[in-house]
């Protein structure tokens, strides 16, 4: 389908499950993952205030810079990473298509 | 022991509207929060930020909302434990309650509201082997008490606001204060950012970028940690405190082992008057499911009210409960 790409999230164990995402709902990593069941409690909305959105980017094209908000909230977690985000301020774009991320929930 | 006739577990929103209710019905209420201030959520994550849908308010700072509410149960004196939190519940013979907080405070009620919502904010903890061991003999999650780290050595550990602020404060308190900073720069508020980059400048702190507290040590107490840098060999510092400061989360915690019914981290209750399976025990808010709960601050409002009416049957059982409206005689302060 033209407006829906591919996103993948890896488990534990190395293997990677697809998750369909429409491209044109303005949607962000995060609500597709919640609508699509995960146990992600994203607790503030989408406002890149509580991190229960963690996500470590596996594999990726260009991802949308980090805003100050959501470097800062990434800044205040124990164990971010480098390849770190905040997945409800990932909005699914094209350029999203084949994204592979790990749910960090202990932040 | 401090005596109440419903103890409320949690001052946010619904916590404090729950002491308004109670209130109209003349019962006393004890309300307990392990932050240190009230208003769970809305002073914890976003005092700033405007909400929409609190009926009659176009537009409330969460914030103000908080100090709104407050202000509307002053006539009724609810009292306060804040920065404890509920551990225990202890069900006495006569149908009584005793709430029993981390510190050993005891709260004895006749009925328990559990206004929770998504727990009780923890300290997030970094991954470190034995950090618990020295929690409270040198690894401090929390600055309670400013004066404990004076002329003191000290290494924060964070990057945050939070971080930032405590570097600031502590600087003129500490012998030896070292912040350590997994990133290269601060995002924060610029201003403590900046202020911070000119403490290092001038010598008053020790600022470690780019590195990350790996290891702890200590006889029984703190007395070093291992700092791992970047690219670099590790090396270890010595200190008397080590104090993470990587925000809070919140966790259901100790009330999972009351037995009261879960379903998905939430307590279930009967809609009728959002009594849970423990009679006397009642679940509002945030932390309560049902079908088709929604967590917003008005339907917790609602189940703040309907919770009351049945909790007056528990505390005035020989008393008809009557609804009085707020118009007729205004609302009676309670002695
Ligand atoms: C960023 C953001 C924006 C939001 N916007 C809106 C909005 O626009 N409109 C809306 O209606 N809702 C909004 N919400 C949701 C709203 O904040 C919650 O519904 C509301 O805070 C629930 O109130 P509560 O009193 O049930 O719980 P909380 O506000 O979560 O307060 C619960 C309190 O209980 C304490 N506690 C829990 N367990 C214990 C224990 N064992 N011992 C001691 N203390 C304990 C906690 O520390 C906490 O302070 C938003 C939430 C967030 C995060
Ligand atoms: S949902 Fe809260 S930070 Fe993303």
């Amino acid at each position: 389908m033209e407006d829906t790409i591919k996103i993948y999230v890896e488990h534990e164990d190395g293997t990677r499950q697809e998750v369909e995402a429409p491209t044109d709902m303005g949607l962000s990593v995060m609500e597709i993952l919640k609508a699509s069941e995960y146990d992600i409690a994203a607790v503030c909305g989408g406002m890149a205030l509580c991190a229960t959105c963690h996500v470590e980017v596996i594999e990726s094209g260009e991802l949308p810079e980090l805003s100050d908000d959501e470097a800062n909230m990434l800044d205040s977690l124990p164990h971010a990473t480098s390849a770190s985000r905040l997945s409800c301020q990932l909005r699914l774009a094209p350029a999203l298509d084949g994204l592979v991320v790990r749910l960090k929930p202990e932040a | 022991m401090i005596k109440t006739d419903i103890c409320i577990v949690g001052a946010g929103p619904v916590g404090l509207f729950a002491v308004f209710e109670a209130g109209l019905l003349k019962m006393r209420c004890h309300v307990v929060d392990a932050l240190p201030m009230v208003g769970g959520q809305l002073s914890e994550i976003y005092p700033k930020k405007p909400i929409y849908d609190i009926p009659g308010f176009p537009e409330v700072l969460a914030g103000d909302l908080v100090k709104n509410l407050e202000q509307q149960i002053a006539p009724f004196h609810p009292t306060f434990t804040l920065g404890e939190r509920v551990e225990e519940l202890e069900k006495q013979e006569d149908g009584s309650f005793v709430v029993r907080t981390s510190e050993g405070t005891g709260i004895a009620c006749k009925v328990v509201v559990i206004a929770g919502g998504l727990g009780s904010f923890e300290p997030r903890k970094p991954a470190i082997e034995n950090l618990e061991h020295f929690e409270g003999k040198g690894v401090n999650y929390m600055v309670r008490d400013p004066e404990a780290f004076r002329s003191k050595r000290l290494v924060i550990a964070g990057g945050g606001d939070s971080a930032l602020d405590w570097t600031i404060y502590l600087s003129g308190l500490a012998k030896e204060l070292t912040l350590v900073h997994r990133g290269t720069t601060f995002r924060g508020a610029p201003e403590s950012a900046e202020k911070v980059m000119t403490l290092a400048e001038e010598g008053k702190i020790k600022l470690l970028l780019k590195s990350n507290v790996t290891n702890v040590h200590g006889n029984g107490k703190l007395n070093a940690v291992s700092i791992a840098v970047e690219n670099d060999t590790d090396y270890t510092l010595e200190t008397d405190y080590l104090i993470p400061l990587f925000g809070l989360v919140p966790k259901l915690g100790p009330l999972e082992n009351w037995g009261l019914e879960l379903e998905k981290n939430a307590i279930k209750v009967d809609t009728f008057d959002y009594s849970t399976n423990i009679p006397g025990v009642y679940a509002i808010g945030d932390i309560n499911t049902y079908p088709g709960k929604l967590k917003l601050i008005l339907c917790g409002f609602h189940e703040a009210a309907l919770m009351a009416q049945s909790a007056y049957n528990i505390i005035y059982p020989d008393k008809k409960f009557v609804l009085k409206y707020t118009t007729v005689n205004g609302i009676t302060e309670l002695a």
